[in-house]
Formats: structure tokens, sequence, C-alpha cells
């Protein structure tokens, strides 16, 4: 690892006043990506800044049929909780999904969606739900947030403070996962809501997370996996890697939408 | 910033303040500052879970959280599974069942072991595995380490 300098923010203002004097400073969230990436010696931040002493970050709520939840919550938090249980059964079972016991107890729902891997599972949530991501400048929608491998709509100094789901009518993520890290190497998420229906998929994209309008638009007249079985994603634009091609993660997008449709039910 | 931070916390239920590095990880502040090394260093990235600890009650790869983190928390390691009086049951069936084999992945085993019978009501076999991959062993194929935990938690193979 190399040498940084370690900041222990109080606040989320605080920590966003500390990204802005440092430009090679990262936030450090869980920790559960940025520090392997460190140990690695594939990043090396000029200085930490921790938010595990921001108390006001984590934290689940529902209000209005919109489930709020803190940045700084861990996906054994999201897994675990009644009020996700009740509001979004789909983003438990989502959480509950992710990597290992260990990376669930300290990985956050903010440090996954601000990194926007493009086999972590949050985005497709994020997309195929209509998720708002509230941060210490603004609100952002979930469809203007994600616009590339890694890359988000972040400025450099703004922190993600919490994430809003809208319950949906209907919604099921369906992941075939890497048996050994437990990412995606396909995953759909499949969301059923007053303004129509919402495919996302994780994994597969090479621009990370994206949405198939052809089976959204099937899907929306005749909700059930039969309407989408017979859709195929061009592999034009996936990923392609040692665990899976292009093909095969083509092939995958349509099981897992089905599969993902049948779990909606 | 400060380079160094004063952390207070529970450590096997008693009450610590130390003052330390800020950047120094868990993992070496247990095992190089307090010479508690049952929680193993291994991977150091969070890949093979032989520095597992509980951190609040949830279990918690030790090599990828900092010392300055355990502030205001209630830490748990492997010496402090043993009270006045032994063992604690899982590190017993570990014995029984032969689980071990070389032993290096034992305690941060056993740590999460200990995790998932203490937060699991209605664990199944095949619950108690999937509860079980972030602990890499080379050595024993699990199989006994499956018996072992299904063994404490009451549940058939």
């Amino acid at each position: 690892m190399y040498p940084f300098n370690y900041h222990q923010p109080k606040s989320a203002e605080e920590a966003a006043h500390i990204l802005a004097a440092n430009p090679e400073a990262k936030i450090l969230a869980g920790g559960q990506t940025l520090l392997p990436t460190m140990k690695q010696r594939l990043a090396g931040p000029s200085d930490l800044v921790d938010l595990g002493a921001v108390g006001d970050l984590a934290g689940i709520s529902e209000k209005g049929g919109t489930l709020r939840i803190g940045a700084m919550t861990p996906h054994a938090e999201v897994a675990k909780s009644p009020v996700v249980a009740k509001a979004i059964p789909a983003l438990a079972a989502l959480a509950g999904g992710i990597g290992d016991p260990h990376v669930r107890s300290v990985g956050t729902i903010g440090g996954s969606v601000a990194n926007n891997d493009p086999a972590a599972d949050y985005p497709a949530a994020c997309i195929a739900l209509g998720a708002t991501i509230h941060t210490t400048n603004r609100d952002i929608a979930a469809d203007d947030f994600f616009t590339g491998l890694f890359q988000t709509a972040l400025a450099d100094d703004e922190i993600i403070t919490a994430i809003s789901f809208p319950a949906a009518k209907k919604a099921a993520y369906t992941k075939f996962r890497n048996p050994a890290s437990r990412y995606a190497i396909v995953g759909v998420f499949v969301a059923q809501a007053a303004g129509g229906v919402r495919v996302a998929v994780t994994g597969a994209g090479e621009n990370g997370v994206f949405r198939v309008g052809e089976m959204e638009t099937a899907l929306d007249k005749n909700f059930s996996a039969d309407a989408v079985a017979g859709i195929a994603v061009p592999a034009d634009g996936l990923n392609s890697d040692i665990h899976a091609n292009a093909e095969y993660r083509a092939h995958l997008i349509t099981v897992m939408a089905k599969r993902a449709v049948a779990a909606a039910g | 910033m400060s380079a160094t931070v004063e952390i207070n916390f529970t450590l096997n239920g008693r009450k610590r303040q130390l003052t330390i590095d800020a950047g120094l990880s868990a993992l070496n502040l247990l095992r190089d500052k307090l010479d508690m090394t049952g929680t193993k260093y291994a991977c150091g990235e969070g890949e093979c879970g032989a520095c597992t600890i509980l951190v609040d009650g949830l279990s918690v790869n030790s090599c990828l959280m900092y010392a300055a983190d355990f502030d205001g928390r209630d830490i748990v390691t492997i010496e402090g599974l043993r009270s006045d009086k032994g063992f604690d049951p899982m590190q017993d069936a570990f014995v029984e069942h032969g689980a071990i084999q070389c032993g290096f992945c034992m305690p941060g085993m056993i740590m999460q072991a200990r995790h998932l019978a203490d937060t699991n009501k209605d664990l199944t076999y095949d619950g108690l595995k999937r509860g079980l991959e972030g602990n890499v062993c080379r050595c024993t194929g699990y199989k006994k380490v499956f018996d072992a935990v299904a063994d404490v938690i009451g549940i058939a193979k």
C-alpha cells in the first residue's frame, strides 16, 4: 500500500471540504473494494477520508411508499431489515446475495453505488426501481447517475448521503453469480411500477448497468416470463472475460430476465 | 488530519483505551500492538476470512478495517471465545470432528461459525455452507467443518 493521509471527519460536509482541498483524496466507506485495491497498489490516493465516524449517514426508513437507505448502511443491514423486506423484498434479497458475509457486514450501499463496478448488484436495483441518489449537493435520478465504467455523475467533492427507492408493485432480481467472487456475471432486476416495467442488467455491459427497452415494452403488454423468452440482446457491447464471453452473457440476460419475471410473479 | 488517534473500545469484554497511528489496520493492531496472534494474517485482501473478528456482533475481515473504526465498538476475537468454563462449544466441536488440519484458517472459521450460530435461528445445512463462504480452507475440504458447525447448531446433515 502506498502511504496516505488519514482523515476521520465527523460530518459529510466536513468530508466534502477535505475532498475539495485534496484532489487526489478518496472517500472510505466500507472499504471492501477500495482497501484491497490500495493493497494491490492499483490505487494510491493521497488522502483517505473515512466516513466511519459520520453517524447520520446510516439507517433505513420508509415514508409514503418510498424506502430511504443511508449511504453508510451495510449490505447485512439492508438484507435483514424488516422495513426493506416489507417495502421492496427484492432489494433485501439482492443485498443478502452480495459478496460473502464479511463483505456484507461492512460494505455499504453508498460505496457500491459510488464505485459503479460494472458487475455490482445495486446499480441494477437503482435503475430498475427508478431510485434517487441524494448527495451533499443535490438529488440525482439514477438514470442520470451511472455514466460509464466505474464512472458516475458525482463531482470530485460530492458525497452520497442516502438513496431513495420507490416501492414497486412487483420486483425481483436474479443473478448468475461468479461462484468465487459472488459478483454478477449477469444480473437482471425487473420491476413493475406505476410508470411501467423496467429491466436493468448488470455484470454484462462494457459500460456498466443498462436497460433492455425491448423487454420492457413486451412486459408492459404481458408481464410473464414467456413475454421475454424470445427476446435476445445483441452480444455487441457486452463484456468478454475468462468467466464468460459476450455471446454467453447475451444468452444469460434472457435466461435471467425470464427467471426474474417469474420470481416477481 | 492527525497522525495519531485515540480510540476507546471493548475488546473481549474489557474496556481499552489506546492511542494509535491513524491508518493502522485492525488486524495489525491486534497482532502487532496487542500481541493477540490468534487472529491470522493470510491474504490481507479480504478474500480468505482468516482474520475474521466480530465487530458489534457482525463478522468482519479485520485486514479490511482501520483500527480507528474500533472506536466505540464491541470487539470479540478468537481469544475472547474461551471463558473460565473452558473452550467455546464451537471450538470443542471443531476438535471433536477433526475439522482441523494445518489449523491456520480455524480461528477465522470458528469466529464466523460462532457468528452464524448466534444470529441464525433457522439455519439449514445448505445455509451454513453459504454462511461460511467467506472463509477459505486449503486442507480440510470443508466437510468436517460443516459437520462440526451443524452439530453445535443442532441441524441435520
